[in-house]
């Protein structure tokens, strides 16, 4: 039997952001007994720092369809996303906007008392003839309205909350079943096995890779480090999102949704140049055009300020009552960060890391699925993952703006719904496998035992400045080559790491370390999947293959830890009940 | 740049005691919470909770100088050395800048943060005019940082019986809203002379508050609340 202390529930949700909790209101409401487990308090969790809105075609400000944005979405993913899924969630969209709406969400409201909606990036009416205003805002602090609301909702229904609690290692059988997750209390440095029928990740993203990231400290992957040891492959993990504005040298994001209520962005002849890149949405193009076309700016000596690298976005003329209205964290976040204020001067802004497109293959009930035999997409029993951590895939090469919440309120709500329908409460836990917890106390073991060896802080630094040189904007053969020696280097560096620390008492240093493997897995699954891929799209651009290449990648990359092998999959080109749209080319 | 730091671990410590810290810092670094994470390289066992780093989250709450504020919003330029840091006071320690918060959430859950309605809901969204709507602004943005109630001091002697600032500008947040339908069970929840009426109206929440909320403000209108129902 096991070493560790165990507790049992029916289900188990690891991460409380904007997925776990749109999935865990279903399962409290249903009367399951269901833990979530987060690192922070859940209004903590990084939806809370979502800005723009979320995308639903109300129809509140013009005419709108759920197949219009079907179209936008599956344009922007560059066709690489699954055509099912992106059905799936954009007619599921207006509904689960409506519900955060009865929750208490304080949109935005318009003269008429319905909801809000501003343009954002690869939006559009017709099928790409004009910008479209779809995107559900509370001023530019939507995420953290919607958190909250979640929050208060998951209070009313009493969800039980395990906070400051990290996930460590998934438990599975000999039989590949998932049986629940060992975990850390922070605050005591108690472990323990959280034994579940059902466990969900919703561990949100990584952008701790890379060293430009607007991401939070703790988006560490730590959903994708225990999938990857735990034998699961993480998909399209090349695709990353760069934001268009990031603070220059801070990070911070400044929204999209400063440029759908009329911003634009100036190189240093002051010209308008996303004219010349995206000739009909212009500066509302989807990001990855957007960054590609700032970062050829800066490369060809069009870059502002004394070194030439960053650009600017011009927001004053919209005038300071929208600026107040509209955007008035985003005024705080430039006076604080970049030391202007929007009301009179430009914010210097480069594209900066925000987003990852892949993550752990799950199908639209959240359900992780793996190839086995001749079958693609082979259900994982007892594991779920939704969010951020997930690849469904909605997203595909290039995720467009708004997508990320309204992802996480689809498929958080879809897969709370799954494990409502299977009935937990009449079944039984499986027998512990005996070795169950193993992995993870030898994890601690050798943190405990390390007197010296590397620095955590200086091995993870090393990791994102490798990924920035070597996995940025525009890659090629040899940067990616040498990124991937670099980052095995790294592995076997985070290997021999030591901490000083060794208190119980809500030790920030091991969980540091503890992370700092995630974050290794994160970034060979990246390395390897990019180093692969010899075509360039959505985000993934490569300078060697500038073209996208349909014949051989329209495909889905599938990496493993085990010998960092790569597979592929195909992408499901066929919606569930409208035509598909086939692959074309790709103008904005 | 010269820090002294609250440290206390309770498996090492006897009590509380103060360390320094000189520390040279990169010409990037422009927060607080910058210089923090530069300390933790040089000693690992410093504990401090951080997230966003942009002030959304909440996290990094602390006693800066004698003032409440978040460490990540808190520009190193506009600080006296050396930078004396202490855990939020009024709230038990955990561990360094750690204290324990469930005081803080306990008075949170107890306003029922959450909207009350029970008509059935129509098909689209509930209709608000933008009035109503912006009835919310200055409220709904609280971050739950507890900068303001741990500068209170009717919070710090009666933690369990007042709700303190950050729950009573929440409990508003709630009353205000057009959708809302419990306004009397909210009222009644906190008539009381502890619950609400602890309130003197020394407005250190609104000094300290990193969103620039008023919660005294929303705290004198609930009070205007209630007296009005009695009338």
């Amino acid at each position: 039997m096991s070493r560790l202390p165990v507790r049992r529930f029916d289900a188990l949700i690891i991460g409380a952001g904007g997925a776990g909790m749109r999935a865990s209101l279903q399962l409290a409401e249903a009367g399951l007994s269901v833990a979530v487990l987060s690192k922070v308090f859940p209004t903590r969790s990084h939806t809370v720092a979502a800005q723009g809105g979320i995308g639903a075609s109300l129809g509140n400000m013009s005419e709108d369809s759920w197949l219009w944005h079907m179209y936008d979405t599956i344009k922007g993913s560059d066709w690489l996303g699954d055509q099912d899924a992106i059905e799936y969630m954009c007619r599921m969209a207006p509904q689960v906007v409506y519900e955060l709406e009865h929750y208490g969400m304080p949109f935005d409201r318009n003269a008429d008392g319905t909801i809000y909606q501003r343009p954002f990036g690869g939006h559009s009416a017709n099928f790409g003839e004009k910008a479209i205003q779809r995107a559900c805002a509370v001023a530019d602090r939507t995420g953290h309205a919607m958190l909250h609301t979640l929050y208060q909702r998951n209070v009313r229904a009493r969800t039980q909350f395990f906070v400051e609690w990290m996930a460590l290692d998934l438990i599975r059988d000999a039989d590949g079943e998932v049986l629940g997750v060992t975990a850390l209390e922070m605050e005591t440095g108690e472990v323990m096995i959280l034994e579940a029928k059902a466990t969900m990740f919703a561990t949100g993203g990584a952008g701790r890779i890379f060293a430009a990231s607007t991401n939070a400290f703790i988006n560490t992957g730590d959903g994708l480090g225990m999938a990857a040891r735990a034998g699961v492959p993480l998909q399209d993990m090349e695709f990353w999102q760069f934001h268009p504005t990031g603070v220059a040298g801070a990070g911070v994001l400044i929204t999209e949704a400063v440029r759908g209520e009329g911003g634009i962005l100036l190189n240093s002849q002051g010209e308008r140049f996303m004219e010349r890149y995206a000739p009909n949405l212009k500066d509302l193009a989807s990001r990855d055009i957007v960054s590609r076309s700032m970062d050829q700016e800066i490369k060809e000596g069009r870059g502002c300020g004394p070194h030439k690298d960053y650009v600017l976005l011009k927001l004053d003329h919209l005038g300071p009552e929208v600026i107040n209205k509209r955007l008035p964290s985003i005024r705080e976040i430039a006076i604080k960060f970049a030391n202007v204020d929007p009301i009179r001067e430009p914010i210097p802004v480069v594209p900066t890391i925000h987003y990852m497109m892949g993550g752990i293959p799950t199908n639209v009930h959240g359900q992780v699925v793996v190839p086995q035999g001749a079958d693609p997409t082979v259900v994982v029993p007892g594991l779920y993952a939704v969010g951020e951590c997930a690849c469904v895939s909605v997203h595909g090469a290039n995720r467009l703006g708004t997508n990320s919440l309204l992802d996480l309120l689809v498929f958080g709500r879809s897969a709370g719904n799954h494990v409502v329908s299977l009935n937990l409460s009449a079944q039984s836990h499986r027998p512990l496998p005996q070795d169950a917890g193993e992995l993870s106390l030898a994890r601690l073991a050798r943190l405990d035992a390390a007197t010296s060896g590397e620095s955590v802080a200086e091995v993870a630094g090393d990791l994102r400045k490798s990924m920035q040189a070597h996995c940025g904007v525009f890659r090629n053969q040899q940067l990616l080559s040498e990124g991937v020696d670099k980052i095995l280097e790294l592995e076997a560096r985070a290997q021999r790491t030591a901490i000083g620390d060794k208190s119980r008492t809500f030790n920030t240093a091991r969980v540091e370390a503890l992370e700092l493997d995630n974050l290794i897995e994160t970034a060979k699954a990246t390395i390897y999947s990019a180093e692969a891929r010899r075509e360039s799209r959505g985000a993934q651009a490569r300078s060697d293959y500038p073209a996208r290449d349909d014949a051989n990648w329209l495909k889905h990359t599938l990496w493993y830890r085990d010998g960092n092998r790569l597979d592929y999959k195909p992408v499901n080109l066929k919606p569930l009940t409208v035509d598909a749209f086939p692959p074309k080319a790709r103008t904005y | 740049m010269k820090f002294r730091i609250y440290r206390y671990d309770p498996e090492k410590d006897a009590k509380p005691r103060f360390q320094e810290y000189d520390i040279a810092l990169d010409p990037h670094d422009r927060m607080l919470l910058d210089a923090l994470v530069r300390l933790k390289v040089v000693d690992d066992s410093l504990a401090f909770r951080r997230s966003c780093r942009e002030g959304v989250c909440g996290s990094d709450a602390m006693n800066i100088n004698g003032t409440n504020g978040l460490a990540c919003i808190t520009n190193l330029k506009t600080l006296k050395e050396p930078v004396e840091l202490r855990p939020l006071p009024g709230l038990p320690v955990v561990r360094d800048l750690i204290v324990d918060m469930s005081q803080f959430f306990k008075q949170y859950h107890s306003i029922k943060p959450y909207l009350v309605n029970d008509e059935p809901p129509p098909e689209r969204e509930r209709l608000q005019s933008p009035e109503d709507r912006e009835s919310l602004d200055g409220l709904y943005e609280c971050i739950l940082c507890a900068c303001c109630s741990t500068a209170c001091p009717s919070f710090w002697w009666n933690p369990d019986k007042f709700v303190g600032p950050a729950g009573l500008l929440n409990a508003y947040r709630f009353i205000a809203d057009s959708r809302d339908r419990d306004l009397n069970d909210r009222l009644d929840n906190l008539e009381d002379p502890y619950r609400l009426f602890r309130c003197h109206s020394i407005m250190n929440c609104v000094d300290v508050c990193p969103k620039g909320l008023n919660p005294t403000r929303a705290i004198g209108n609930i009070k205007t609340m209630i007296v009005k129902r009695a009338v």
